[in-house]
């Protein structure tokens, strides 16, 4: 059994089926890439992870645990983390405010969930934003701060919806470095992405979907050159015959 | 933390207020004690309303539970009225949880509005059940120090500074981070492992037994209840929102000040204009709420630009 | 059995009268998304309008309807366009201002009438009020039965205007989609403005319509605005379908509950009504209708 085991998901908005029988296993310590088109389903199939709402039908496990249906605090507090692909800072709160509520996840004393925030801060390079007001913020150190409030609360996979969405190449590269460093730290990721540059860099493992359904599966290399998943990016044209 | 410098402030308003009061004539002394009955009922508010984020529009159901806990002990038992201080605040508690858990899978202004339909469904029951509530007509006693008011004074006095003390140190532990990550995003405190709401009760426990315990206060001291004026939709679950508003929601100290600034212009304006004056507070409601939304606190530099004239700066973005 | 025939009867004809105070209200909540509490406070203005006009000139409410409703629409698109749309999207601590200064209108409006009218009870009582039909052994009261007429005329006339013209469509357009109904080019200011006048027009028209079975004082408007709440969310948001089936069944709940309970109670049943709905039906009878 995987590390996260998503089986056979489902997902559905009235008509639409917005993510369309799923089935991939995520390893413990990688860092495993999910691309796809825009609406294809990435964003709604960590909703489901994080039981936002619940699939239709199939079975989400982690660590051998079912999570199906649990509350979503209770899949954080079972380890796993989340960033959002709009970003949602707690905005009358301090940076360090912010992060100290994700650190309050594991301890309920002030000072130490002051000082777990800090250290979480320092790993994201982010400590000299700590008494900025999370709303004043500049996108890329809002994302950041968003990491920041994950990692205080000790994840052991986190899902990282769309990191690199609105950073320059400067910023992204910067974003690139943050998460090898929390892989590096044993945190398995699971990141959802448009920016290629971010994904086809960081990821050990990778995933194409479109319309919901799994096209490609493959290391980096593979999905790029896979014709189902240039077809789904570029169009039938491209994928027959066009050389790269 | 500059600690000293902050307790130095308190400590000489803390001996103003037990030290002055025995001076004053007795007419000082009632508002005074109306004063500290609108704080504790404004801080108990603002700490599920201002801090975490639940605008109730129905308070008066934990008020009225709290008068009525006494007064129904008088009336059916015999029991003095100083028995609902314990009753009363603990029968509004009991009631707050089941109403919580209702009601909290509601948002934003649904759960204001179903706040608001329990206050008035309380108001009419306890108007229509007369067998257990007498109805209308109300429970009466008689006030155990006859017209001497200093004793309710201190007492309220205490209560009020028990429960700023109370919302103090809520505010900064644990809770008050889950309060507010709960108002600024419940989404977002979801996802960080917050039982959203779970919180919301533990917010709306505290909340709810001081308002309760005003509610016995007033039993004791007014010495007469009905449920028209203590379920009361605006004479008391607005008045609640605006005083806390009028200071500043979300702030310690901001509840305490609309409260005195409530109590001490509502006493002013009846002597002055009389019946009026009922007009002239939601005029000053719908002001506050269209120029100073976050109260005088809230607001203070807005309120000092105004009066320096300088133009505002916004950091970041806006 | 005629009991139960003439409660279901009375019930639908009063639940008729509460649907069109009710579709007023979702009507703007649809558009602007807001609570709007100062509902009820201008229906019961539109009342005191409809009094004066009785009192001094003979005209009776069904009449008076017309220039009440003329007034309040006025009245209405003034608050909205230059109080509460002053307050829309500012971001403050207390999230809920713009639904507080709707209350505060609310009561302020409710201090003013006290002031002109006094608390006394009143009303807009002629031979016709107390004039009944029979049918069968059933009694049914002829201003009730005459309300109901109007207020289905009222309900008509107003789905041709949003189903048909111009600017109904571009009401609807803009309460499925504000953003989208912009970008085809409707003002969505000016919608907003005008349907504001307009649900206070429909608020209008019911107090006309209550005039003659109720008495008059300025709080009588607190039980309808939690009745036209109860009706939103029965009937889900933003429909009138459902403000219309919401009414008639409030209605017929209600007055059940004062036949079969007690009078006194009859506004609790709203209450019970709306606690079901929300725990078991979120989305209100919209979602069994489907409209």
């Amino acid at each position: 059994m995987a590390y996260l085991d998503i089986q056979h998901v489902v997902r559905r908005f009235g008509g639409l089926v917005a993510v369309d029988d799923i089935t991939v296993g995520i390893e413990q310590g990688e860092i495993f890439g999910l691309i796809g088109p825009n609406g294809s389903g990435k964003t709604t199939l960590f909703n489901c992870i994080n039981n936002y709402y619940p699939p239709n039908s199939g079975e989400i496990i982690f660590k051998g645990i079912p999570i199906t249906h649990k509350p979503t605090h209770d899949v954080c507090r079972l380890g796993i983390g989340r960033t959002f692909q709009v970003v949602k800072p707690l905005r009358r709160m301090t940076v360090l405010e912010n992060v100290m509520t994700g650190a309050f996840l594991r301890t309920s004393n002030v000072t130490k969930a002051t000082d777990k925030a800090l250290e979480a801060l320092d790993f994201c390079e982010l400590i000299h934003r700590k008494d900025m007001l999370a709303k004043d913020l500049p996108i890329a150190d809002k994302k950041r701060m968003e990491i920041a409030r994950s990692l205080a609360g000790d994840p052991e996979l986190i899902l990282l919806d769309e990191t690199a969405a609105g950073l320059n190449p400067r910023e992204i590269e910067r974003a690139m470095e943050l998460v090898k460093k929390i892989r590096d730290k044993g945190i398995t990721c699971f990141v959802v992405e448009h920016v290629m540059k971010f994904i086809m860099g960081i990821s050990d493992r990778m995933m194409c979907i479109n319309f919901g359904r799994e096209i490609a599966r493959g290391s980096p290399k593979e999905i790029a050159s896979h014709p189902e998943v240039i077809k789904a990016y570029l169009g039938e044209e491209y994928a027959k015959g066009k050389q790269y | 933390m500059a600690k000293k410098k902050q307790l130095l402030p308190l400590i000489l308003g803390g001996l103003l207020v037990v030290a002055i009061p025995p001076f004053l004539g007795g007419y000082f002394q009632h508002v005074l004690i109306l004063i500290m009955m609108w704080i504790i009922m404004a801080t108990a508010w603002n700490l599920l309303g201002g801090y975490c984020g639940q605008v109730s529009f129905g308070h008066a159901v934990f008020f009225g539970l709290g008068a009525y806990g006494g007064g129904l002990l008088l009336l059916h038992w015999g029991l003095s009225p100083w028995w609902g201080m314990i009753v009363g605040p603990l029968l509004a508690v009991v009631i707050s949880i089941p109403i919580g858990l209702v009601t909290f899978r509601l948002r934003g202004a649904y759960f204001a509005l179903a706040m608001l339909a329990l206050g008035e469904a309380f108001r009419i029951v306890f108007t229509n059940w007369v067998p257990v509530t007498a109805g209308a007509v109300g429970i009466i006693t008689s006030r155990t120090w006859g017209a001497e008011k200093l004793p309710y004074y201190y007492i309220t006095l205490a209560i009020a500074a028990l429960s700023i003390y109370v919302v103090y140190r809520l505010v900064h532990s644990k809770f008050g981070y889950y309060f507010v990550a709960i108002r600024e995003d419940q989404d977002a405190a979801e996802g960080l492992g917050i039982p959203t709401t779970r919180y919301k009760l533990y917010a709306l426990i505290p909340s709810a037994f001081f308002t309760g315990l005003a509610g016995a206060v007033y039993m004791n001291y007014f010495a007469y209840i009905e449920p028209h004026t203590v379920f009361n939709l605006s004479a008391v679950s607005i008045m609640m929102i605006l005083a806390v508003m009028l200071g500043g929601a979300g702030t310690l100290w901001g509840p305490a000040f609309g409260a005195a600034i409530y109590t001490i212009l509502s006493e002013a304006l009846r002597a002055a204009i009389g019946p009026i004056s009922y007009l002239v507070f939601p005029i000053i409601a719908c002001l506050i709420i269209m120029f100073l939304p976050d109260g005088i606190i809230g607001d203070w530099e807005k309120i000092k630009r105004v009066f320096s004239r300088q133009k505002p700066v916004y950091v970041g973005g806006e | 059995m005629t009991l139960f025939g003439q409660t279901v009867i009375t019930g639908l004809l009063i639940g008729g009268i509460y649907a069109v105070i009710a579709i007023g209200m979702t009507l703007i909540m649809g558009v602007m998304k807001i609570i709007n509490l100062v509902h009820g406070a201008l229906m019961m203005v539109a009342m005191y309008i409809c009094l004066v006009l009785f009192k001094s000139f003979g005209v009776h409410p069904y009449l008076g309807m017309i220039p009440a409703m003329v007034i309040l629409f006025a009245i209405g698109y003034l608050l909205q366009k230059y109080f509460i749309e002053r307050v829309s999207g500012v971001e403050t601590i207390l999230p809920e201002s713009q639904v507080l200064l709707t209350l505060a209108m609310a009561l302020a409006i409710t201090e003013i009438i006290r002031l002109i009218f006094t608390s006394d009870y009143q009303s807009a009582y002629t031979s016709f009020s107390a004039k009944c039909f029979y049918l069968g052994d059933m009694s049914i009261s002829a201003p009730y039965l005459l309300s109901f007429g109007i207020a289905m005329v009222l309900v008509a006339g107003l789905h041709l205007f949003l189903t048909k013209t111009d600017l109904g469509r571009s009401i609807r357009a803009t309460s499925q989609d504000r953003d989208a109904a912009i970008y085809m080019g409707v003002d969505a200011k000016r919608i907003t403005n005008f349907t504001f006048g307009l649900g206070t027009a429909l608020a209008a028209a019911g107090g006309a319509l209550l005039l003659p079975i109720f008495y008059l004082f300025p709080d009588v408007w607190h039980p309808y605005l939690a009745k036209c709440f109860i009706i939103t969310i029965l009937g889900g948001m933003g429909s009138t379908v459902g403000a219309l089936s919401g009414g008639l069944v409030l209605g017929i709940a209600e007055t059940f509950g004062a036949t079969y309970w007690s009078p006194g109670y009859r506004d609790v049943v709203g209450f019970i009504i709306f606690i079901l709905v929300l725990l078991f039906l979120p989305g209100g009878l919209k979602r069994i209708i489907g409209r």
